[in-house]
């Protein structure tokens, strides 16, 4: 049977992105912000995960504003990495568990969560960064070390999924992997935030405070956390900070009870601030 | 309809309302996601804009590359920053721009741990200041 062993949260800043491919990363801004990958470089090597279900969102890459699916269920076979504006990333195209995650769509639908289905699409820095932070730089004509089952969240327009969906529908991903056949170990992505503010004149707000209990409430109180309103976010949070929302679908593939064995806090990467953990099953 | 969230200073959440608004100037700005129209664009900037039906003052904004009068009018930030992207200007100085504090002192701001939430929850404490 497949099995969900471990939850990674995850910032998916483009400058993350930036700062890789132009091979920047050890000058004195970004050397912190990849410090604190280390540990998880390693800790991902060592799992050997089968597939990454990498939740994120696009911005407004595969999607425009004339369709905008709350939830999109990556099912092609291969994803490319998107131009947004300045090249596509040279990174390695993004390979699917195909079989895996059509079952995933039908049993989400079937258990009353009606995911948009995506045969077709490219993926943009939400999903390609997550994957670079944690499994280092990839040579373009290399192969990702594991396969990636996208699902996309639309964040942009208001409103986002609440967290409670988010949290409920992870569970139902959770119950959709262990009724799979084959034999595979899944880690789960919940990327995106933190705090973080990109538009008009509040952009470039920061709250460390919301940020830590977040990441302690994760662990202590994911139900509870799970019920945070929208508006919560985008006041305290700044209104990116709203993509947060990401992080519960995560949570709520895992065990209630986790253990963190890894996070990480660093502030900025260009607007906003970074944030990471790890959380494994404890009966994992 | 009440909104929650419109007592938050210095910002514009993106809802249905202003998706509705800002429709074509948004398909506008992400059209120049892709080099054969950013292109296309650099050509003839008037002629690549009649392919957008938005209104005179949107399209006077995007001309006037005025940023935050492009999100009063409808724009969203993942949209508006392909427009920027296209005359090369990034995230962090696009946000430097529309905080009004221009580009070194917003980047400062951001390497000192960022604007503090403290004073920023609520329209009515900027309206002290």
């Amino acid at each position: 049977m497949a099995r969900i062993i471990a939850g990674v949260g995850c910032s998916h800043v483009p400058a993350i992105g930036v700062a890789m491919d132009t091979k920047i990363t050890d000058q004195p801004y970004w050397q912190p912000v990849f410090k604190g990958f280390e540990f998880s470089r390693k800790w991902i090597a060592e799992k050997k995960p089968d597939v990454i279900f990498l939740v994120y969102n696009d911005h407004c890459t595969a999607f425009d504003a004339s369709v905008i699916p709350t939830f999109a269920l990556g099912c092609a076979a291969t994803f490319n990495p998107a131009d947004e504006g300045w090249g596509p990333r040279p990174v390695p195209v993004v390979r699917n568990h195909q079989k895996l995650a059509s079952h995933i769509a039908q049993s989400l639908i079937l258990d009353e969560f009606d995911i948009t289905i995506m045969n077709e699409m490219e993926v943009d820095h939400g999903l390609t960064v997550p994957l670079s932070v944690m499994y280092g730089e990839v040579p373009q004509d290399g192969e990702w070390p594991a396969l990636v089952i996208p699902l996309a969240v639309n964040v942009v327009q208001y409103p986002a999924p609440t967290g409670n969906r988010c949290y409920n529908l992870g569970k139902a991903i959770r119950r959709a992997v262990e009724s799979f056949d084959e034999d595979l170990k899944v880690v789960i992505f919940g990327t995106g935030g933190m705090s973080h503010q990109l538009q008009y004149k509040r952009a470039g707000l920061i709250n460390p405070e919301f940020d830590t209990m977040f990441l302690n409430r994760l662990t202590s109180d994911p139900v509870g956390l799970s019920k945070t309103p929208h508006v919560d976010y985008l006041r305290e949070a700044g209104s990116e900070g709203v993509e947060m929302v990401m992080w519960h679908v995560m949570r709520g593939a895992l065990d209630d009870e986790v253990r963190e064995v890894h996070r990480h806090y660093h502030v900025p990467a260009s607007n906003t601030a970074v944030g990471h953990i790890i959380l494994e099953n404890v009966n994992a | 309809m009440k909104k929650d969230y419109e007592d938050i200073p210095g910002t514009f959440v993106f809802d249905a309302d202003r998706s509705r608004e800002g429709y074509h100037l948004n398909q506008f700005c992400i059209s120049l996601r892709l080099q054969v129209n950013r292109d296309a664009f650099k050509a003839d900037p008037e002629a690549y804009l009649d392919r957008f039906p938005m209104t005179a003052d949107q399209r006077q904004a995007v001309r006037d590359r005025d940023w935050n009068r492009l999100l009063e009018l409808g724009g969203n930030i993942y949209y508006t920053s392909k427009l920027a992207a296209n005359d090369g200007i990034n995230f962090q100085n696009l946000a430097g721009l529309m905080t009004g504090m221009g580009v070194d002192a917003y980047r400062e701001m951001m390497l000192k741990g960022g604007r503090s939430i403290e004073g920023n929850r609520y329209k009515s404490e900027w309206e002290k200041k």
